[in-house]
């Protein structure tokens, strides 16, 4: 089988994010770069799967800068065969021109399956498995929450989740694209034998301007802002009968939430 | 002069509260278009339901029933969407940032090849187009979009923007699903814990961390919960990852973001990422036996105490406050 991961390099979530002057982004300097974690999840599912159905390929897609090259490295390491890389250095993008960029590799590849992470975790958008499944003209879930493949290796099983506890499982064609979420599965270490086959494992690069060809964007960012700063207020300590009732009474009184 | 459209949703026919919210928000901005607002309702026993928007501003509801719409399915619902939108001069399709609305309006975005923005705080209109605000980074930043496309669509998260109804004359429309194969299929649909409300929908939260210990632990949480009558109970990742709890629960960076009028946090830190979950909850409450707990810091009230002693002593009192 021949299976896509869609995968993007974010910010650690540790970091502290602080305004560039200008407000038009945040500061870059020092930043540790890490796979999106739920992105992880998109790669150790694609081995698993490989694994299981005996052979095939995984290939990491990445729509990014140069630095991105090194997550890919980690997701080669982890067993992953290929990378395919479009460089978007300097290219304006939406969540539209990108979703167009992945497809595009989606759809040149003929993928069997495509595993991406529900979400980024630093634009936070949960939007891109959607859109590059229907400009790839394929079917899509998003969140999956457990994946088994149907022996004719053309259909799948996902668990995707509702509100309030309630869980669907949904039966897709392939092929398709499966957003992961957390608890899918437990992303494997990369070995030293693996970090070092990754070094000459092959990553293609593509330019986000000859898939593009000057399409602009559908939305803008006009600024970005830091949210209000919240602050601690009354703390008490004594018996639980008598913090109890000054609660409810702040609740109540001063809160107003009761 | 352009149309805003809203997607509905509902619990087989009980609309959902945020849908009430997402119609007077949109009524709202159509005013700004000199347009109207409409509403579209996919699903069972949505026919009977419909009218009720017309308390909250929508003009025309549109209604699909039938057993190829019974289950959600992004393909068909959103092609019921995209079809209405066209002939009603819409520009401007609005959901809810839940489970259904956060699938669904990508999907519609794609396929009418416009403009989405997930996840939105802030909405309004500029020279005839949307314009929004939404936090990245788990909310540790806000950034402000305007649309540029013709057709503009995003998610708005629930529990923002305060509402009082708005009585408008509504129209209700029935459309005919397509029966076309579909390329998914929900084959089984389980109720992994009975009649406990989502995180993500409940005005109240009583949330337990790491500290709590146990699954059974966790049982004087829901009792809590359930004196608050309408409560739901969420989680740390901590608590999560130590197997007290499911990840359904789990509030911050790596579970749900949740905005509810009050947040109660028995035992957890308050480490970034859980804030991150929580932050813009209107009211923090923080019971933990560490004073020095960072929670304490950006809770509104806090309990430095032992909270197998304070819950069970604040459920008490509360029962004979609401009875």
């Amino acid at each position: 089988m021949k299976i896509g991961v869609l995968l993007k390099q974010v910010p650690d979530t540790e970091t502290k994010i602080k305004l560039k002057s200008g407000n038009k982004g945040f500061e870059e300097e020092g930043i540790k770069w890490i796979i999106n974690p739920y992105d992880e999840f998109a790669v150790e599912e694609a081995l698993k799967l490989k694994e299981k159905t005996g052979g095939g390929e995984v290939v990491i897609v990445t729509a990014g800068h140069p630095r991105a090259v090194e997550s890919m490295r980690q997701a080669l390491a982890m067993g992953a065969d290929r990378g395919i890389r479009i460089d978007t250095t300097g290219a304006h993008l939406d969540i539209y021109s990108t979703s167009s960029l992945l497809a595009s590799v989606v759809t040149e590849e003929k993928f069997d399956i495509v595993f991406a992470g529900k979400q980024a975790v630093d634009d936070d958008c949960a939007a891109v498995v959607q859109f590059v499944a229907e400009i790839a003209g394929i079917p899509h879930v998003s969140p999956i929450e457990t994946f088994n493949i149907n022996s004719d290796n053309k259909h799948a099983v996902v668990q995707r989740p509702l509100a309030g506890g309630t869980k669907e499982m949904v039966e897709i064609e392939l092929p398709c694209v499966l957003g992961c979420e957390k608890g899918l599965n437990t992303p494997r270490y990369a070995t030293l034998p693996g970090i070092m086959k990754a070094k000459s494992k092959p990553i293609a690069e593509k330019k986000a301007s000859d898939i593009l060809k000057g399409n602009g964007v559908n939305v803008s960012m006009l600024g970005w802002g830091l949210p209000p700063e919240r602050t601690g207020g009354k703390k008490v300590d004594g018996e639980p009968e008598i913090v109890s009732e000054q609660l409810i009474k702040f609740l109540k009184e001063e809160a107003k939430v009761l | 002069m352009t149309n805003i459209l809203i997607i509905g949703e509902h619990d087989n026919g009980k609309i959902k509260k945020y849908t009430f919210e997402l119609a007077v928000r949109a009524a709202e901005l159509a005013e700004k278009l000199g347009g109207s607002a409409f509403a579209v309702l996919i699903g069972e026993n949505v026919k009977g339901v419909a009218a009720e928007l017309g308390n909250y501003g929508i003009k025309k509801a549109f209604t699909a029933e039938g057993e190829a719409v019974k289950y959600y399915d992004s393909s068909s619902y959103s092609k019921i969407v995209c079809d209405i939108a066209a002939k009603e001069n819409v520009s401007i399709i609005l959901g809810s940032a839940a489970p259904l609305g956060k699938d669904l309006l990508p999907k519609i975005a794609a396929r009418s090849k416009a403009g989405f923005t997930q996840d939105c705080i802030a909405a309004d209109i500029e020279s005839g187009k949307l314009k929004v605000k939404r936090p990245v980074f788990a909310g540790k930043a806000l950034v402000e979009f305007v649309h540029e496309a013709p057709i503009q669509t995003a998610t708005l998260r629930p529990n923002i923007f305060p509402f009082d109804a708005r009585k408008t004359e509504i129209q209700v429309v029935d459309v005919q699903p397509d029966s076309a194969p579909a390329k998914t299929k929900v084959i089984e649909t389980k109720q992994v814990e009975k009649g406990e409300i989502d995180v993500s929908e409940a005005d109240i939260i009583v949330s337990g961390g790491r500290a709590v210990g146990s699954p059974d632990g966790f049982k004087m949480i829901f009792e809590l919960a359930h004196a608050f009558k309408g409560a739901a109970v969420g989680a740390s990742r901590a608590a999560v990852d130590a197997g007290y709890i499911s990840h359904d629960h789990q509030v911050g960076q790596t579970g749900k973001t949740v905005n509810p009028k009050l947040y109660i946090a028995c035992g957890i830190s308050g480490a970034s990422q859980h804030l991150a979950g929580m932050r813009t909850s209107k009211v923090i409450v923080a019971i933990n036996k560490d004073p020095e707990a960072p929670i304490f810091t950006k809770a509104d009230f806090g309990i430095v105490g032992d909270i197998f002693k304070v819950v069970p002593a604040l459920t008490e009192k509360l029962k004979r406050e609401v009875s």
